[in-house]
């Protein structure tokens, strides 16, 4: 399959998205909210619940489903809230020695005034630090677009899965294509030179995992491999101890091109 | 391209101002900071003349010089790229690293260029950013570094991408080990870098009018379809906003730094 078919599957209006996902896997969840700082990020959907049993945290994009529903959550683009959130509650984990799952699956960290404003670039600067330090197994899912440093802001962790739809990305086809060839036509040739598909960053060593998608599984055929997949990797982590934890963490970005 | 090649810079060049169009050679602009002597616009700064503007004379020492960028996803004309931001800048890659003195305290130090590539984050950026980081918590040294830059390198994809948390944890382990850093953001700092080690120092100083931010101004006017407001996202309106402690300008940032260096020296 094309590289820009990917880009295309990811960002289908009617790919399942964070609340989905843990709809299907996540027991008892309950919805947390706010970062205690600002306000309360729609594009985040955060909380604790159980999954197979076992407590844990919940950080997922969410691109919402109706129009009113998408506006409110601003497509999914997360706000510095929305970071703040996620660290408020990744400490709290910590703190009740819960593992973290992050959903990855947006567009990107929003690109307004009001972002800028209110500090988007120290947001996500700030969880990249915090998170590679967090002394609990940390999990991420890549589940649909994962856009530059947004994605980033909740992908370091100690591993990471990509469904096989899924794109992860320094920059968009679109906005490469235009900044290089000024043509933003040429998205598919950018997707191509940017290797961005689950199967490219799994030989990259960026991720762990691919979840297969044939083209006629169900959305919840996927959460229920992507769960025991999440189990297993839970069940491992747990088991090291927090030095060896976070060492590990450190060690597998800081081989990323060296 | 051979290194004696790229080393072979014109001596003394003359520069000219982007704002009034005068021009000055080289050493006559140092003795000025760099800052223009006729309409007082600060001219951009490579990594060699900042290192000379902050640094006590012959103290810097480069490490990892030698550290090369390469194509590592076969991406079309990143190969070209690269030898001409090698030619233009004069430099081997877009961060100069090394040790210095300032004001006889011993430092860590970064310098980026934004004249290789726009100082964007591939690799090879991010890898001697990270191997200065690990070098100063093992000598318990502070960490000084000058951004510039484009953000993440988008010829080297996903790789260059993963730069940002490389050096975050990096930056978090010195900072976890008790030890100063203290960013310097020139013009213009955006993208990946900002929302990376740019915004992590202990004390963030920026340059007068210096553009940062984490979005480029294109992109938030596409999205909000508008143009935006005079002075958006210049250090003035970081210091405003609460994200920096102070705008320094050129004439007194080897003071300002001396100082606060010097508050934070470490009894070893």
């Amino acid at each position: 399959m094309k590289a820009y078919t990917r880009v295309q599957n990811a960002r289908k209006g009617q790919r399942p998205s964070g609340a989905f996902f843990i709809n299907q896997m996540i027991d008892n969840f309950t919805e947390l909210h706010g970062d205690r700082r600002f306000g309360d990020d729609g594009a985040i959907i955060a909380g604790i619940g159980t999954l197979s049993g076992t407590p844990v945290t919940v950080i997922a994009m969410e691109r919402g489903t109706t129009i009113e529903d998408r506006m409110k959550r601003n497509f999914g683009c997360p706000s510095p809230e929305g970071y703040r959130k996620a660290l408020r509650l990744m400490k709290q984990a910590e703190k009740f020695h819960r593992p973290v799952i992050c959903l990855i699956g947006s567009s990107g960290a929003y690109p307004g005034i009001s972002a800028e404003e209110r500090g988007q670039g120290e947001a996500i600067a700030e969880n990249l630090m915090e998170m590679m330090t967090l002394k609990t197994p940390l999990i991420s899912v890549v589940i649909g677009e994962g856009g530059s440093g947004g994605a980033l802001a909740l992908g370091v962790a100690d591993t990471v899965i990509m469904l096989e739809n899924a794109v992860y990305s320094v920059i968009s086809p679109e906005a490469c294509a235009s900044i290089l060839w000024k043509d933003a036509a040429k998205a598919e040739e950018a997707a191509d030179a940017l290797k961005l598909t689950a199967h490219d960053l799994k030989q990259f060593g960026v991720i762990e995992t691919v979840i297969p998608e044939s083209e006629d599984i169900t959305p919840e055929q996927l959460c229920a491999t992507l769960k025991s997949e999440l189990v297993q990797e839970i069940n491992q982590k747990s088991k090291l101890s927090v030095d060896k934890l976070t060492e590990q963490r450190y060690q597998r970005f800081r081989k990323i091109g060296s | 391209m051979k290194l004696a090649e790229i080393f072979k810079k014109k001596k003394n060049p003359v520069i000219s101002c982007k704002k009034c169009e005068g021009s000055y050679p080289e050493s006559e602009l140092m003795k000025h900071h760099m800052i223009c002597p006729d309409c007082g616009q600060y001219l951009r700064v490579n990594s060699r003349q900042r290192i000379a503007m902050i640094t006590d004379k012959n103290t810097f020492k480069e490490t990892d010089a030698n550290l090369r960028s390469k194509d590592l996803l076969s991406f079309p004309g990143y190969q070209e790229k690269l030898e001409k931001a090698m030619n233009d800048s004069g430099e081997l890659e877009g961060v100069v690293c090394g040790t210095a003195k300032i004001g006889g305290v011993k430092t860590a130090l970064f310098v980026m260029n934004s004249a290789f590539m726009m100082g964007s984050m591939g690799t090879v950026v991010g890898e001697k950013i990270t191997r200065l980081f690990e070098y100063a918590t093992k000598e318990k040294l502070p960490v000084i570094g000058f951004t510039t830059s484009g953000g993440a390198r988008m010829q080297e994809g996903i790789l260059s991408l993963m730069q940002m948390a490389k050096t975050s944890g990096a930056v978090k382990r010195h900072s976890d080990a008790g030890l100063l850093y203290i960013t310097v953001l020139t013009d213009p700092t955006t993208g990946g870098v900002t929302a990376s080690f740019a915004m992590e120092g202990d004390i963030i100083i920026s340059e007068p009018k210096a553009l940062v931010g984490f979005a480029g101004a294109r992109v938030i006017e596409q999205t909000i379809g508008q143009k935006l407001p005079e002075g958006f996202q210049r250090a003035e309106f970081l210091l405003e906003h609460g994200f920096i402690d102070m705008i320094e300008p050129r004439e007194t940032l080897k003071d300002c730094l001396s100082r606060i260096l010097t508050m934070h020296e470490v009894k070893k």
